[in-house]
């Protein structure tokens, strides 16, 4: 049984039901990459996993139990979630920003120690601002922004990671970049959830891809077992072939030029 | 450089400036127990408050005089406090109690009670009280939109509430006898003048059960600048602590209101300056509750130094002008307000 997992969720913003019945388990030690098109849930499913949206039905389990009758810092202990936009504060410097991912640490008996700012600055090396330390957010490109929020979900060193889009506004460099961290960190036996766009890094990285459509999981398992261009075609509504990546070895989506095709029809 | 980067939890330079605001609001606040058509030197106040003084001066400092300094040193605490919160849950500094109308409404209250209803001291600080707790509660109540209140929203319904019952204050004014509105007037610039124990007392009882509250949720609020996901993320019960900070908030709010009346500008001024003092990012409540002491103790230092007599909320009202000025000055070199 999978340390994170949940069962008949029913998720809802007030009127909106955006899910029902929905069902997910993440395997120990994967790096599972959720996709799907825009508004099909992956957000609000992620929210419900990290028990920041409360379901209107069914149960999120973490460690076996209902993550509802933990403490909210013992899950913070646990599970992290970097959000798809996140706030930055007014002026604030990222060793200050990195340093707020150590609260779950902290109460009235614990106060800043030796080990949170160690895990603070491992976090901001990491990532790769540890020479930004002293600049202001608010004054960083969206890239640098992104990997200093990274190195914050990072600083609360939880066994379980959930990334909401961790690669928006990173190039493409910047891009591979945190997917490799990503991979390493699953490698020294983290649980990695995050959700993708790119279907190419997610076939790369994702030991588990789960494939969602309209508040739906629409297939889910090994890249190379589950990526077929009738799925692309079923998830995204978009026509592709599937090649072999010569790097990888695993599923490649080219997208079929449909300009090509309109005129060759409209000829 | 790292050790400077990272001083995020044992901070010396806002210690030190916690200090020296707490000794500049102390030191004010002894020589206001010195000033008066009896002047009494410092070092006879410090006696008298350790009961080593004479039996005369004792009794000036102690039971005429220091109901006044006390009352402001904890409204300005008050203030400075409810100040921080508020701002720091719109996240706009022009989130603050006394633009956002609450002080306007507490002075409904206070108004009603003085111009219709006739009631005394008690009924004047019930009122007022009430008027500042129904007015924030309009206030989020119009404000909240699906599952939350947006700081921008605040502000503009805030606002807008401010100016209605600005106006119902002008009307009441209007219609009242001429001595009720001499002291209605007087009530509405704030003041600290003929302040006994009678105003000090209840304040200092509402303040030990509220300053304990407002310190123990101060986490919260600095965590929940990152965003409510994110706050929630890392284990802040981020809407039981939003309505605990609104109650705290619009209670001390409320405690200053009805000792001092609606003194300008402190709430709002105090938690920006005391963060450009410590140069620290986020709110922090104990600098912000000092600077609003400090702020309105020297204020009424003034107030009552001048040649001609004023009431203290035209002395913070003045300083808190110049403090706009500064701050719209300033903005354009930081970048943001
Ligand atoms: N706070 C909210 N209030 C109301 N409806 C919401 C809220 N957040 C999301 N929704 C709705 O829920 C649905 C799913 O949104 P969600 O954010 O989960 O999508 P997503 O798959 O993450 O999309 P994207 O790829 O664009 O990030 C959408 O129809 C969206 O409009
Ligand atoms: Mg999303």
């Amino acid at each position: 049984m999978s340390r994170l997992r949940a069962q008949g969720l029913t998720l809802a913003y007030e009127q909106r039901v955006v899910a029902e019945r929905l069902g997910v388990e993440i395997p120990d030690g994967s790096f599972t990459v959720i996709v799907g098109p825009n508004a099909c849930g992956k957000s609000t499913l992620l929210r419900a996993l990290a028990r920041l949206l409360r379901p209107r039905e069914g149960t999120v389990y973490l460690d076996g139990g209902p993550i509802t009758e933990l403490p909210a810092k013992e899950v913070a202990r646990r599970l992290g979630l970097l959000p798809q936009q996140p706030v930055t504060p007014d002026g604030i410097t990222v060793a200050d920003l990195v340093a707020r991912g150590r609260y779950p640490y902290q109460g009235l008996l614990r106060q800043w120690s030796k080990e949170d700012e160690r895990a603070v600055t491992a976090a901001m090396d990491a990532v790769g601002v540890g020479g930004l330390a002293d600049r202001i957010v608010d004054e960083l490109s969206g890239g640098q922004r992104q990997r200093v929020w990274l190195a914050l979900v990072l600083a609360q060193q939880t066994p379980i990671l959930l990334l909401d889009e961790p690669t928006t506004f990173l190039d493409i460099a910047h891009q591979i970049e945190v997917l490799d961290l990503c991979s390493r960190l699953h490698e020294e036996g983290r649980t990695l959830v995050a959700v993708l766009h790119d279907l190419n890094h997610a076939c790369r990285y994702a030991t588990h891809l789960v494939a969602m459509r309209g508040g739906e999981i629409v297939a889910q398992g090994r890249p190379s077992d589950i990526v077929t261009a009738d799925l692309v075609e079923r998830v995204f509504g978009l026509p592709c072939q599937i090649i072999t990546c010569p790097e990888a070895g695993t599923p490649l989506v080219v997208p079929v030029d449909r300009r090509r095709a309109l005129t060759v029809e409209s000829l | 450089m790292r050790a400077g980067a990272l001083s995020v939890r044992w901070e010396p330079r806002t210690a030190a400036v916690c200090a020296a605001l707490a000794a500049v609001a102390l030191a004010a606040a002894v020589f206001v127990l010195g000033t008066g058509d009896f002047p009494i030197p410092a070092g006879e106040v410090v006696r008298a408050l350790a009961g080593q003084g004479d039996q005369a001066t004792e009794f000036i400092v102690t039971e005429l005089r220091l109901p006044r300094a006390l009352t402001g040193l904890l409204a300005g605490l008050a203030l400075g406090l409810s100040g921080a919160i508020f701002q720091s849950m719109s996240r706009n500094p022009l989130g603050s109690p006394d633009l956002i109308g609450f002080t306007t409404g507490a002075a409904s209250g206070a108004l009603l009670q003085i111009l219709v209803l006739g009631g005394g001291t008690a009924a004047i600080a019930t009122g007022s009280a009430l008027g500042a707790v129904l007015t924030a509660l309009a206030v989020y109540l119009l404000a909240y939109r699906g599952g939350g209140v947006h700081g921008q929203r605040l502000v503009l319904v805030g606002v807008g509430a401010a100016a209605m019952l600005e106006a119902l204050n002008s009307y009441l004014i209007t219609r009242a006898e001429l001595r009720e509105a001499y002291e209605a007037a007087f009530w509405l610039t704030g003041s600290l003048n003929a302040r006994s124990w009678e105003h000090a007392v209840p304040l200092a009882v509402a303040m030990a059960v509220l300053v304990p509250a407002a310190l123990a949720f101060g986490g919260h609020l600095r965590m929940g600048e990152l965003g409510d996901d994110a706050a929630q993320a890392l284990g802040v019960p981020v809407q039981r602590s939003r309505t605990a900070l609104v109650v705290v908030g619009v209670g001390l709010v409320a405690a200053a209101t009805t000792a001092v009346g609606p003194v300008p500008f402190v709430a709002l001024a105090a938690p920006q300056l005391a963060r450009r003092l410590t140069r620290r990012t986020g709110p922090h409540l104990v600098a912000a509750g000092l600077m609003g002491a400090a702020l309105l103790v020297v204020g009424d230092l003034i107030s009552l130094r001048l040649p001609v007599a004023l009431p203290v909320g035209v002395v913070t009202g003045v300083l808190g002008g110049l403090y706009l000025v500064w701050l719209l000055a300033g903005a354009g070199r930081r970048g943001r307000p």
